[in-house]
């Protein structure tokens, strides 16, 4: 049945290439339009406040995770519903993750570093809508989320230790010879952290959207043979659902590791 | 067609006025934007998990768990339950076995005793009967043995008076039982 189906699709594209070829068959291809912020009403300058795509995206991320986290649990089932067992497969997915990371006394940022897991996932999970705006493609959003857990370590690193927070770059195993150059390493690194952090995120997910556009692009110009690229748009996308969980996955799992370096700084 | 072209040719000036880029990303113009949006963004999801999903999460999970125990518990006792009952009945039925073996025995010995009782007066029946046949039996015998000296001493005066000899019965008498000795 499945076959049939297949043979059909691809009878079905290679017959609408040949009536709907294009007359020119340029490539256009702009992959990085899909990213372009702009006003939802209007063709205005974008101010601070400005209601733009970007911000339907953002609120659309909120509903989502009330309509998951909230709605699916509403019902407080002892035998969950579809809903509620995702809700509560992602609580325990990430309350685990806290505990065994960031050790258990970092239970009590459970709900922040929630907060972002599910932020990130269901901006990653809305991006891959095709037309939509993927909001975690860009620096802003991701720079900001990072510099808000870079913060809240350093912060909650030195309210904990104080100046024993420091030890965190005093590699007391090391020979004394070597612990100030190793000391400077870990000086920049610890300041690279937001950097690699943000960029990871917000790279992968601009690098997967704009390799789906490309093909996209190949595709309305290659008529007959439009189907090759839609059959790579078909796996590459498939690899972008896996990279939107594991990004976000990637993100929290970090945010905890640096957690447990403010909560624990010894070496 | 034209309409996606022309959005796109707006959206590439955009871009270009914004930053001279062809990243929107690094259009800094739209950062303030961007940033005060992600921002309500993150604050209403904060609350909405921590004021009401997660709560209600956790509470759900704990339930969950305490209903697993509970019912795990009760579930043993019912376990336990069944095992002494169990007990008891194998119990009752090995009292049963020994009381069904007992009543055999006695019943056996009973019968044996009974038994052996009648097969004593049995023996004993059958030797008065076997006495008083053999009793029976030596009377018939000498009664047998006094009618035939009746018959040989009748025959014998017979057979003597046929050959002419006159008999003396009591001569015949002494030959007849000094015959019937040899």
């Amino acid at each position: 049945m499945g076959k049939i189906f297949f043979y059909v699709a691809l009878a079905l594209a290679v017959v609408s290439g040949l009536i709907f070829a294009p007359e020119q068959a340029g490539l256009q291809i702009h992959p990085m339009e899909q990213f372009i912020v702009q006003p939802l009403f209007g063709h205005g300058e974008i101010s601070w406040y400005t209601p733009t795509n970007a911000t339907l995206w953002l609120l659309l991320a909120v509903a989502a995770v009330f309509a998951l986290m909230v709605m699916g649990s509403s019902r407080r089932a002892i035998v969950p519903s579809r809903g509620q067992s995702i809700a509560e497969l992602a609580y325990g997915f990430v309350y685990k993750m806290v505990e065994d990371v960031a050790g258990k006394d970092a239970v009590k940022f459970f709900p922040y570093i929630m907060t972002l897991f599910m932020f990130i996932v269901m901006s990653n999970a809305l991006g891959l809508i095709p037309q939509s705006f993927a909001t975690t493609s860009h620096i802003a959003v991701t720079a900001v989320l990072a510099m808000l857990v870079f913060l809240t370590v350093t912060i909650v690193g030195f309210v904990k230790n104080g100046a024993g927070f420091l030890g965190l770059f005093w590699v007391s195993s090391a020979p004394l010879a070597l612990r100030p150059i190793l000391a400077i390493i870990e000086l920049i690194s610890y300041f690279v952290r937001p950097v690699s952090h943000s960029i990871r995120l917000g790279g992968n997910i601009m690098a997967g959207h704009a390799v789906l556009k490309v093909f996209a692009g190949f595709a309305g110009a290659l008529g007959l043979f439009s189907f090759l690229p839609i059959f790579a748009i078909t796996a590459v996308y498939a690899l972008e659902v896996l990279v939107a969980f594991i990004q976000a996955y990637v993100f929290t799992i970090l945010t905890c590791v640096y957690l447990k370096d403010a909560l624990h700084p010894s070496h | 067609m034209a309409s996606t072209t022309q959005e796109a040719s707006h959206g590439a000036a955009e871009a270009a006025h914004g930053g001279g880029s062809s990243m929107p990303q690094l259009d800094f113009s739209t950062f303030s934007n961007q940033i005060f949006w992600l921002a309500v963004a993150i604050v209403a999801i904060y609350f909405i998990l921590s004021r009401v999903a997660l709560p209600r999460i956790a509470a759900v999970l704990a339930e969950r768990q305490g209903t697993i125990t509970n019912d795990i518990a009760a579930a043993e006792d019912l376990k336990a339950k069944a095992v002494e009952a169990e007990n008891v009945y194998n119990k009752a039925l090995a009292d049963a076995r020994a009381e069904a073996q007992r009543i055999a025995a006695e019943t056996r010995a009973e019968i044996q005793a009974g038994l052996d009782e009648a097969i004593a007066q049995a023996d004993v029946d059958i030797a008065a009967k076997a006495a008083e046949s053999e009793k029976a039996i030596a009377e018939i015998k000498a009664g047998a043995l006094d009618s035939i000296t009746a018959v040989a001493n009748d025959t014998a005066a017979e057979v003597v008076a046929a050959l002419g000899g006159k008999a003396d019965a009591k001569a015949i008498a002494a030959a007849v039982s000094n015959r019937m000795k040899g």
